[in-house]
């Protein structure tokens, strides 16, 4: 069962092939096996899980549900989760139980799919590889010396594992896609305001987004489906219908207008991976697209831009961790100052307090303008560069990070070093356009994404180009040694 | 003060007013005041991970109306910045508050001086805010032998909007004018109740001295002051410490100072060099807010009457002086106090003197607002009936007033109950008079004796006893002219 | 790219994050790589161009003046680390 998309899970279930309760049964006891090797959930809701598949399977029995009642899934543990601890891989939250649920939680209830569980994830969303979390690295299904990437790393693990069919994840800088490529599997980062961040824990507001991670992109347009909605709580959130992302995915792709941009092809790219990338464009045109090059001229003051607009919005969103009201308190503090300095040190790990750190650098007096407001300048010109590369082609394709998993530690103690894998995916957060990755090969047995950058709110696009794609090859269904014992 | 001749005083004012919506400023949580701690706190205002803030519609409003109310120019294009610091009180650890793009740009509010005369203070700008909580440290709470202050957020998000004035005015009592002025104008406009006690305005006070002709001296704040007494306290306390400084030779030190109006002292609080570094920039969380020019007028044509409006009306329409105008029409509250009253009885300027004198004294004295006022306008306006139909003297009528300020009822009742009725019977008035004459012969020769011009002074005296024979009963007016009928028939 | 300790001081202040004395030096060098990093924005010639807070150049929705959260105190004080008469507790604030 484990090794069926939610499409066909979905369809199972419509069919009486299983019941939501056996197919939970069995996602959790394979979560209870193989999770001890690879980290990817912070919290295992057994019982509720049980709970909501006999209400799915009574659904079910009772006439017309949702395509995704009783099929199981996974959340971020960045959602909020009513009654659940909600730790965002933080020891700052380790004892939050939210008495709320994020829209998107609230959206797969309503769905009546079947929650197993909470998803390790880089503390805060902040990293790449899964290594900050407070709960302890994510490892790669692909091999387990190698991190998932992040920092949705517990979600991209577990569905590469086939611990759960699909889970949710945020991004920020690349945080569905990067661990998308290096796990094997497809993610989809929607265009910013497409799914509602109420409920989702911020890192920076500005470019945070929700998305879902997947076997292949018919589920991500399953997933996306439920994801996808309005909601007035949420002040960045349009006020635009939400298409049925399923509908066209079967839509022909000819004369589809690929932008190839020359930056992305820098001498930084893995040769590897940039050898799967150009074969994957070979493809397309053998599909009827045509390629074009294009530049998109700012693209190497994206990571620039972004460590400076990340952190600036992160050192104010974190602030409200403060020991007063939930959360992680110090012991027995003697005055006020004492409260807030040894309950944020020792509450956040390194690499978050790097960030704020940062993030108070940049908009201090005398450095606003040199920082904050220089790099959202920038922020407009990166923009504009695709702006106008859309107004020539359809989509732009390129790597989605330029190599392939890498080693635990192996970035050393210069961030920066980490901060250059997210080089290919950060100025689509910065710009707010959609962007997915899919799997289109390997290197040295670990598998390589094929990013596409969409036109904004064009995700059912992308999600049509995504899914032809995989009618004609098997990226997707590869998966990684020992998860089928 | 020492030496104030020598010395000008330079003053500008921050004034915080809470904007009078039912729900807050970013979440759907109550603004009732006197609710149970932290009842009125939904997860946004205790910034909860994950919630985010919506902009109140209303609160917009309000700040275009009292935008408009000072002639100032709307900004069509407000937006959010987040104000860094931690405080307990301060649930995300930022204030969200508008610094770059304020909805209300420069504006002016006229003044009245105590003197008559008229002053224009400059308003810089006015921006929406949120309010913080309170924190209490009455309490004996404790945690591990560790004195507690405990903290409520039901007043946090409330929104409040600050105006920030040019350092126009010169002393105390300008600043309070211009205090005054501001409460009743947003009071007028229905944005803000204006319940000082509660805190629903507040005044930061940023004082300097300077020799004339020379520049601006350094200038010092004292913040949350909430009463007008408190601000003219702090306003001489502060220019007397700063000249006499000055005086000794020394140095003005910007810094933040809390006065105290129990102690009515005040103290440092922060100096510049220890003040914060806000780190403000625009809050991701908000979108800029656009309100187009066809909204903006249409606020402006359902603005309700201005105070200054209000009194050149009450000048035209109940022949009031401008001095009675300025003090009846300032205050919203007080306005329709007076309308009221004067319709009822139909005499505006016997109710203008009624509300100006003896409710006026009562109130003062008692520190009562007119909305709490314990005799009604109808029941003013039946009393002033009572004198008007010559019932009852101007004596009595101060013993009736005095009657229902203690809560026993109506004027007619209390009339009733005291047989407080003025004698206006003619015959027995006569009769009354007739018996003064004849006991008085004395009075009565020494009246027929003076010069023409001069007799009216001599009346006093049979007046007086006349009341007292009537036990205080009898129409004075009517006495007035029986008496001088009967004396000028012995002439 | 260096960082003075006392800019090192500052931030951990205003961003109330204690840094212990053994984590100055790597905090400071750390900062330092970060900010080498930004730095390469100063070669971008940015006159005239506007900056961008928002990804979409959309306005803010403002919402009806009603009241819709009702009193939740008890659910929220649940979580909360210290807590009497229905109020959070600080160490004693003087002020």
């Amino acid at each position: 069962m484990h090794n069926q998309t939610l499409a066909q899970l979905s369809a199972g279930l419509a069919a009486g092939d299983y019941s939501s309760v056996e197919l939970t049964r069995h996602f959790l006891s394979r979560i209870e096996q193989l999770d001890p090797a690879y980290n990817s959930f912070i919290t295992v809701t057994a019982e509720a899980a049980l709970t909501s598949a006999i209400a799915a399977d009574e659904q079910r029995a009772r006439g017309e549900v949702h395509p995704l009642c009783g099929v199981p899934i996974a959340h971020k543990d960045i959602f909020c989760t009513d009654g659940v601890r909600t730790s965002c891989g933080s020891k700052m939250l380790d004892n939050f139980v939210p008495p709320y649920d994020a829209t998107v939680v609230a959206n797969f209830a309503a769905a009546g799919a079947v929650v197993l569980g909470k998803t390790n994830m880089d503390e805060f969303a902040m990293g790449s590889s899964n290594e900050t979390s407070w709960y302890g690295p994510v490892k790669n299904p692909w091999n387990t010396g190698l991190v998932p990437g992040g920092s949705s790393g517990g979600s991209a693990a577990a569905v590469a594992a086939r611990l759960v069919p699909a889970a949710t994840a945020t991004d920020t800088g690349g945080s569905i896609r990067q661990p998308a490529a290096l796990c094997g599997i497809t993610g989809l980062k929607p265009t910013y305001g497409r799914v509602s961040r109420w409920g989702m824990i911020a890192f920076a507001s500005s470019l945070d987004q929700g998305g879902p991670l997947a076997r292949s992109a018919e589920d991500a347009a399953l997933m996306l489906n439920v994801m996808a909605s309005f909601d007035p709580k949420d002040s960045t959130c349009v006020d635009r219908e939400v298409p049925d992302y399923t509908a066209g995915l079967n839509d022909s792709i000819a004369g589809l207008r690929i932008g190839i941009p020359k930056e992305y092809f820098d001498p930084g790219l893995n040769s590897g991976t940039e050898g799967a990338v150009r074969d994957a464009l070979a493809q397309f045109e053998a599909m009827g697209a045509t390629l074009h090059d294009i530049s998109l001229p700012h693209s190497a003051l994206s990571v620039p831009a972004y460590y400076v607009i990340a952190p600036a919005e992160a050192s104010a969103n974190l602030s409200r961790f403060d020991g007063v009201r939930y959360g992680y308190r110090c012991a027995d503090p003697v005055d006020l100052r004492d409260l807030y300095m040894r309950t944020r040190a020792e509450g956040f790990g390194d690499e978050v307090k790097r960030r704020i750190l940062v993030g108070a650098y940049c908009l201090s007096a005398g450095y606003y303008d040199a920082y904050y407001k220089k790099a959202q300048q920038v922020r407009r010109l990166i923009k504009q560069d695709f702006v106008e590369a859309f107004k020539s082609v359809d989509l732009v394709m390129g790597p989605t990070c330029p190599n392939p998993a890498f080693a635990f530690g192996s970035k050393g103690d210069n961030p920066v070093a980490m901060y250059l894998e997210d080089i290919y995916t950060i100025a689509t957060n910065l710009a707010g356009l959609p962007g997915m990755s899919v799997p289109c090969g390997t290197v040295d047995g670990l598998p390589v994404g094929l990013q596409m950058i969409g036109n904004y709110f064009d995700e059912a696009r992308m999600l049509n180009v995504g899914h032809r794609f995989q009618q004609v090859t098997d990226w997707h269904n590869r998966t990684p040694e020992g998860i089928n014992p | 003060m020492t030496a104030a001749n020598d010395w000008e005083v330079v003053i500008g004012l921050e004034v915080h007013v809470q904007l009078a919506t039912r729900s807050k400023i970013f979440s759907g949580a109550s603004t009732a005041f006197g609710a149970a701690p932290n009842s009125q706190a939904c997860a946004i205002d205790l910034a909860m991970p994950g919630t985010l803030p919506v902009a109140n519609e209303q609160a917009f409003r309000f700040a275009v109306m009292f935008g408009l109310a000072i002639d100032a120019e709307i900004a069509e294009t407000s937006v959010f910045e987040r104000k860094n610091y931690f405080y307990p009180d301060l649930p995300k650890g930022y204030q969200t508050t508008q610094l770059e793009k304020p909805i209300v740009g420069p504006g002016h509010v006229d003044i009245q001086l105590p003197d008559g005369g008229h002053k224009r203070v400059r308003i810089h700008h006015a921006h929406l805010e949120e309010d913080a909580g309170k924190s209490l440290h009455e309490g004996d709470w404790q945690v591990n032998g560790r004195p507690m202050t405990g903290i409520d957020l039901n007043r946090a998000g409330t929104p409040l909007i600050e105006i920030v004035s040019e350092p126009d005015m010169r002393s105390a009592d300008e600043a309070v004018a211009f205090a005054r002025k501001l409460h009743s104008i947003v009071t007028s406009l229905g944005i803000c109740d204006g319940d000082m006690s509660q805190g629903s305005m507040r005044f930061d006070v940023n004082i300097s001295v300077h020799r004339p002709d020379t520049p601006f001296g350094t200038r010092t704040e004292t913040k949350n002051l909430n009463s007008f007494k408190f601000m003219e306290d702090a306003i001489a306390l502060e220019v007397e410490r700063q000249i006499d400084i000055l005086e000794d030779g020394g140095r003005i030190i910007q810094e933040t100072r809390l006065y105290n109006g129990e102690t009515r002292r005040a103290r440092s609080m922060r100096t510049k060099e220890e003040a914060n570094d806000y780190r403000y920039f625009p809050c991701p969380d908000l979108l800029p807010v656009v309100i187009d020019s066809q909204t903006i007028e249409a606020i402006r044509d359902s603005l309700p009457e201005l105070p200054d409006a209000r009194e050149q009306r009450f000048v035209e329409q109940y022949g009031l002086s401008e001095y009675d105008a300025g003090i009846l029409g300032d205050e919203a509250d007080m306005a329709r106090f007076f309308e009221e009253v004067a319709k009822l009885c139909g005499d505006p300027k016997l109710a203008a003197n009624w509300i100006m004198g003896e409710l006026a004294a009562r109130l003062n004295s008692t520190d009562t607002a007119i909305g709490q006022s314990p005799v009604n306008a109808g029941q003013l306006a039946g009393l002033i009936a009572r004198i008007m139909d010559h019932s009852i003297s101007n004596n009595m009528a101060k013993q009736v007033f005095d009657a229902m300020w203690k809560g026993e009822g109506e004027p007619d009742d209390i009339i009733e109950k005291r047989g407080l009725k003025q004698v206006s019977d003619a015959g027995a008035l006569e009769k009354i008079v007739d018996e003064v004459i004849a006991k008085n012969p004395a009075m009565v020769q020494d009246y027929l004796g003076t010069d023409e011009s001069k007799r009216k002074k001599k009346l006093g005296g049979f007046m007086g006893q006349i009341m007292k024979a009537s036990k205080g009963q009898a129409n004075p007016q009517q006495v007035n002219e029986i008496l001088v009928r009967k004396l000028n028939d012995l002439l | 790219m260096t960082i003075e300790r006392a800019d090192i001081e500052k931030l951990a202040e205003l961003a109330r994050v204690q840094i212990s004395e053994d984590n100055i030096a790597a905090t400071s060098r750390s900062l330092g790589n970060v900010l080498a990093l930004v730095d390469q924005l100063q070669a971008v010639d940015t006159r005239d161009i506007a900056p961008m807070s928002h990804p979409l150049d959309t306005t803010q929705r403002l919402r009806a003046d009603e009241v819709t959260e009702p009193d939740h105190r008890l659910a929220f004080q649940k979580i909360a680390p210290a807590i009497e008469d229905g109020l959070y507790l600080v160490p004693r604030v003087i002020d």
